[in-house]
């Protein structure tokens, strides 16, 4: 088959029966592996003294610090530059990422992150500049966000828009905040917010943050929202249903326009999770749907970099009905330019972050816009769309889908095609370690047993999809013909084998100590 | 287009497998009412590198950067020389282009820099831990004072008027609508509020930001202990984390929480975006904090490795009963926070700081001694408060048209308050040379 030919059939190992001799017989003088280089921690390696760093010395003043004591040690070490950058390039080749490789993490949205977005965000005009300075020596800034905050309003359809959040969750707590605030501004207190099973943890810590009683609502067999049981729970209580569409299961919710209705007709509103916003860019407006809320993750949708774990951006889009709750600060274009109202003013709810919002990412997402342009990203939603819908076909017959028919942008999978055979869901992701990929998201969404959740994104080209299901089905043959422990014994050819999770969280070990503070403590 | 690559024979290919006519097929489940009947209005075709370039470079040029003048802004975002090995290290696709470290054997560059990280803010803060980044340090203020709600059961924030106002915007957003009450005290100009009489038993934390938003430096220690003395925290809030390279830290005031905005080491200005938040906090109050947190353990051949851990406390376990809902932070801003720290070591960040305090002092002096400008404050890190003769915006407006970026009016930060108006905050930092100085000192000679 194809592997053999491209060469990749070759890197399983050979000690598959043996899960405790993880890399071969090979030892090492320095437990180095070749390129994987063991690295201590920048503390176990600095001297006193020692700098990065050449500096001036200060000028002679009289210190004016008050009453504050002077800084004793702090108990940082000292290195040079090469010490550093060697340091940090060895911690950089132990992790996976999509510059190297497939990583198909459903609900994350790992796509392509364009290098020119990577140097427009650092030109020095946005990079360089306070978010204090005076509002004229930052027009170019102001113009930015206001044009980002048009096309996010185009691609939605909707009427306002509250830029400063942080990331998704930050997004989700200030459309929620502005739900609360126009059902309180019309006197009305209501306590429930249903949110179906599916959802991803940020919308239950959300609304319940709020003071909210989270009331779940259950699936449908075909992974969709359960239209009677909504109906069931609707009710003069509930303040609000947050969702998200394409849900995420990855389907799309066929009944989105009835559910809107009903949830109107309750006089409550829709709280859209925007996460999956990319499946559907350039195609439908959420607005068209009935929302009236939704944050969208620049860091998924328009391609700013995850950078291990953040920054991202949430602006949330909101109804006519809300836009005048919205959060301070917002961009406003006047005659005389652009200006920046700092301060909540009348209805405003207040303040989510301190400044104008994660300017960083909006040159990034900007860039992106129009890199792309109408066609790129209408054709950029087909083709994740498309990738993931062929990964689903390819794969229906040798895994388990959870559901039946077509996708939008990520595929899938239960457990049940592993049933019997002793290996788990997670046993198969790490398995895929091996094998050179990045998991998929496993067991979330929680109404899926075992899930695995496969988003490929539009940036993979097939050839990489092809090898991706032949290896995919391999293991999945595998498992199903009991080599059971070539998954439980996974992975044997990363930087570490699986880790002890369960005593990190007994004995939490959250910082490094000197030694001689550690042996004193053992005393 | 470029970042595209399915042919059009890929794609037929593919939906032939599928086994459907066409893409739109894929869509059957989006109610027809719902189609995008046009394309996306006003928005042109994929453009290129070097058109897409055109247009953002004719952005930038419509601002005035910060190193392009002499600068003088600070509150709460200060501009200091990132040395050029942490954009680098940064830009390395493996840091830059992965996720959340969820598959700990292939994410042990991201997970032990985040241990580095924690245990380098637990070592500037005087902490004993810390977590593994919030969005920026005004989150992480809203997310300590309900964490100190937790801790005690209690739910009356008290704020103390040095308390950056966008800080105490946020905190208050935070009270009103998840329910606690946040005191205001008034504007602490002059640096010597007494918020000791204001703790009562229902008290949860009073939160004080050091230096305060006016630059004044204090000792906490007393207020730390009055807080104790009636079951309530100390919040420590610190905006110019550079100060603690000369400051004797917070945990040895007393505090039990302690945020800070990191971005001061490592990161640009970025009008304000992204930054990174910093919490650290007391061993016992652990399993309080909000976000994640890195831990030590082993692997199944015994070698030292790094998970998250503690994640029981978050939003992707726990729920509706998790300690926030955050979930994405701020990681590559804090890997550039720990290069930058481990650059700098204990000697660099030292004479850093004292770089930083020792201009701000020539500069004080300087502006001191110029007719309608009084410096207000006896002790200060790197930015200080001046009483004008004139209204601070206006001034600040004038000094923008001759290309000097002279400082934050006050009146930015707080509306509404006349006796604020002819308030200036004025920062220095290592980029501050003699010219810069000497420009500001003859332009308020000039316009005062
Ligand atoms: C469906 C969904 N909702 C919300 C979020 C939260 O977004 P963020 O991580 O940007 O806070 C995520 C991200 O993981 C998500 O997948």
């Amino acid at each position: 088959m194809a592997m053999n030919s491209t060469g990749r059939g070759d890197t399983r190992p050979i000690d598959t029966h043996q899960p405790h001799t993880a890399t071969g017989q090979i030892t090492t003088f320095t437990a180095n592996r070749g390129l994987q280089i063991e690295e201590a921690l920048i503390f176990e390696q600095g001297q006193r003294g020692r700098t990065a760093v050449d500096l001036p010395e200060p000028p002679a003043i009289k210190s004016r610090l008050g009453s504050v004591k002077p800084r004793k040690d702090i108990g940082l070490p000292g290195l040079s530059e090469p010490q550093v950058i060697r340091h940090y390039t060895r911690l950089s080749q132990k992790n996976f990422a999509i510059d190297a490789g497939f990583y198909p993490l459903g609900s994350c949205t790992m796509k392509h992150n364009p290098r020119l977005n990577e140097a427009m965000a650092r030109l020095p005009g946005f990079a360089d500049i306070h978010p204090l300075q005076p509002i004229s020596t930052v027009q170019g800034a102001l113009e930015a966000i206001d044009s980002l905050a048009h096309w996010l309003l185009t691609l939605t359809g909707m009427a306002a828009i509250a830029m400063s959040p942080g990331a998704g969750a930050h997004g989700e707590q200030c459309g929620m905040i502005a739900i609360r605030a126009a059902l309180e501004a019309r006197g009305d207190k209501r306590v429930r917010v249903l949110v179906p099973e599916s959802a991803h943890g940020t919308n239950p810590a959300t609304a319940a943050a709020l003071g909210y009683v989270v009331d779940s609502i259950p699936a449908t067999a075909d992974g969709r929202v359960d239209l009677d049981a909504l109906k069931a729970k609707l009710g003069p209580d509930v303040a609000a249903i947050m969702l998200t569409n394409p849900n995420t299961c990855g389907l799309f919710e066929r009944d989105i326009v009835e559910i809107a209705r009903l949830i109107h007709e309750a006089g409550a509103l829709f709280y859209c999770d925007g996460a999956n916003f990319n499946a559907i860019v350039g195609r439908v407006r959420p607005a068209d749907l009935g929302i009236d809320a939704m944050h969208i993750n620049l860091h998924k949708t328009f391609s700013t970099p995850h950078g291990g774990g953040g920054p991202g951006a949430g602006p949330v889009v909101l109804s006519e009905a809300l836009a005048p709750y919205a959060p301070a600060s917002a961009v406003v274009k006047g005659p005389n330019g652009f200006t920046l109202v700092e301060h909540a003013e009348g209805e405003s709810f207040g303040r989510m972050k301190a400044f104008a919002g994660q300017m960083g990412m909006f040159t990034r997402a900007l860039t992106y816009i129009l890199s792309h342009g109408a066609d790129g990203l209408l054709q950029a939603s087909s083709d994740a769309v498309l990738n993931a819908n062929y990964v689903l076909a390819s794969l229906k017959d040798v895994m388990s889908p959870a559901f039946d028919g077509p996708c939008m942008h990520e595929a899938l999978f239960d457990d049940h095609f592993l049933k019997d055979t002793g290996v788990t869901t997670l046993d198969f992701a790490k398995a895929m370690l091996d094998e050179g990929y990045h998991p998929m998201t496993v067991y979330f969404p929680l109404v899926v047993h075992g899930a695995m959740l496969i988003e490929p994104t539009e940036s993979e080209p097939k050839e990489s999809l092809d090898l991706f299901i032949a290896t995919l089905a391999n293991l999945a043959a595998r498992a199903k013909s009991g080599d059971a422990a070539h998954f439980t014994g996974a992975p044997r050819l990363t930087p570490r084998r699986r880790l002890d999770e369960t005593n990190a969280a007994r004995k939490p070990v959250l910082r490094w100590r000197p030694t001689e503070v550690l042996d004193e403590a053992a005393e | 287009m470029r970042y595209l690559p399915l042919t059009g024979n890929d794609r037929r290919g593919m939906l032939a497998r599928i086994g459907v006519g066409s893409v739109d097929a894929l869509f059957e489940d989006v109610p027809k009412s719902a189609w995008r009947s046009q394309p996306i209005e006003g928005l042109p075709s994929h453009a290129g590198e070097l058109d897409v370039e055109r247009r953002m470079k004719a952005l930038a040029a419509k601002n005035l950067p910060a190193g392009s003048v002499p600068f003088f802004v600070g509150a709460g975002a200060y501009r200091h020389h990132v040395p050029a090995a942490v954009d680098h290290l940064i830009q390395r696709g493996e840091f830059l282009t992965s996720y959340t470290p969820y598959q700990p054997e292939v994410s042990q560059g991201t997970l032990q820099y985040l241990f580095e990280f924690q245990t380098q803010v637990a070592l500037l803060t005087g902490m004993d831990v810390a977590n593994a980044s919030m969005y920026d340090g005004s989150t992480a203020c809203g997310e300590a004072v309900m964490m100190a709600n937790r801790v005690t059961r209690r739910s009356r924030a008290i704020l103390s008027g040095g308390l950056h106002p966008h800080y105490a915007e946020v905190t208050r957003t935070q009270a009103r609508w998840t329910n606690f009450t946040a005191v205001d005290a008034s504007a602490d100009i002059d640096g010597n509020e007494d918020l000791a009489a204001l703790i009562d038993g229902e008290t949860s934390c009073v939160v004080v930001q050091n230096p305060s938003v006016f630059g004044h430096v204090r000792d906490l220690s007393s207020l730390a202990e009055a807080c104790h003395a009636k079951g309530a925290l100390l919040i420590v809030v610190v905006t110019e984390i550079m100060s603690l390279g000369l400051l004797s830290p917070p945990g040895e005031m007393g505090a039990d929480i302690v945020v800070a905005e990191g971005q001061s080491i490592g990161n640009a200005l970025n009008f304000g975006g992204p930054y990174v938040g910093l919490f650290a906090t007391r061993e016992k109050y652990m399993r309080q904090m909000p976000g994640r947190l890195c831990g030590e353990t082993v692997d199944a051949d015994g070698r030292r490795g790094w998970v998250l851990t503690l994640s029981t406390r978050e939003q992707h376990i726990r729920r509706e009963k998790a300690t926030s809902n955050i979930c994405t932070n701020s990681g590559l801003c804090a890997l550039a926070f720990t290069i930058h720290l481990s650059l700098l070591g204990e000697a660099g960040l030292a004479r850093l700081a004292q770089l930083n305090h020792a201009t701000a002092v020539t500069l004080a002096d300087r502006l001191a001694k110029i007719p309608g400008i009084t410096v207000i404050n006896d002790s200060f890190f790197n930015e200080f408060t001046v009483r004008l003769s004139k209204g601070a915006a206006g001034i600040v407006e004038e000094l923008a048209t001759r290309k000097i970026l002279g400082g934050v009016p006050v009146s930015r930060l707080i509306a509404g308050k006349p006796a604020l108006d002819n308030l200036l905050l004025v920062a220095a930092t290592e980029t501050t040379t003699q010219g810069h100085i000497d420009a500001l000192a003859a332009a308020f000679e000039d316009i005062l």
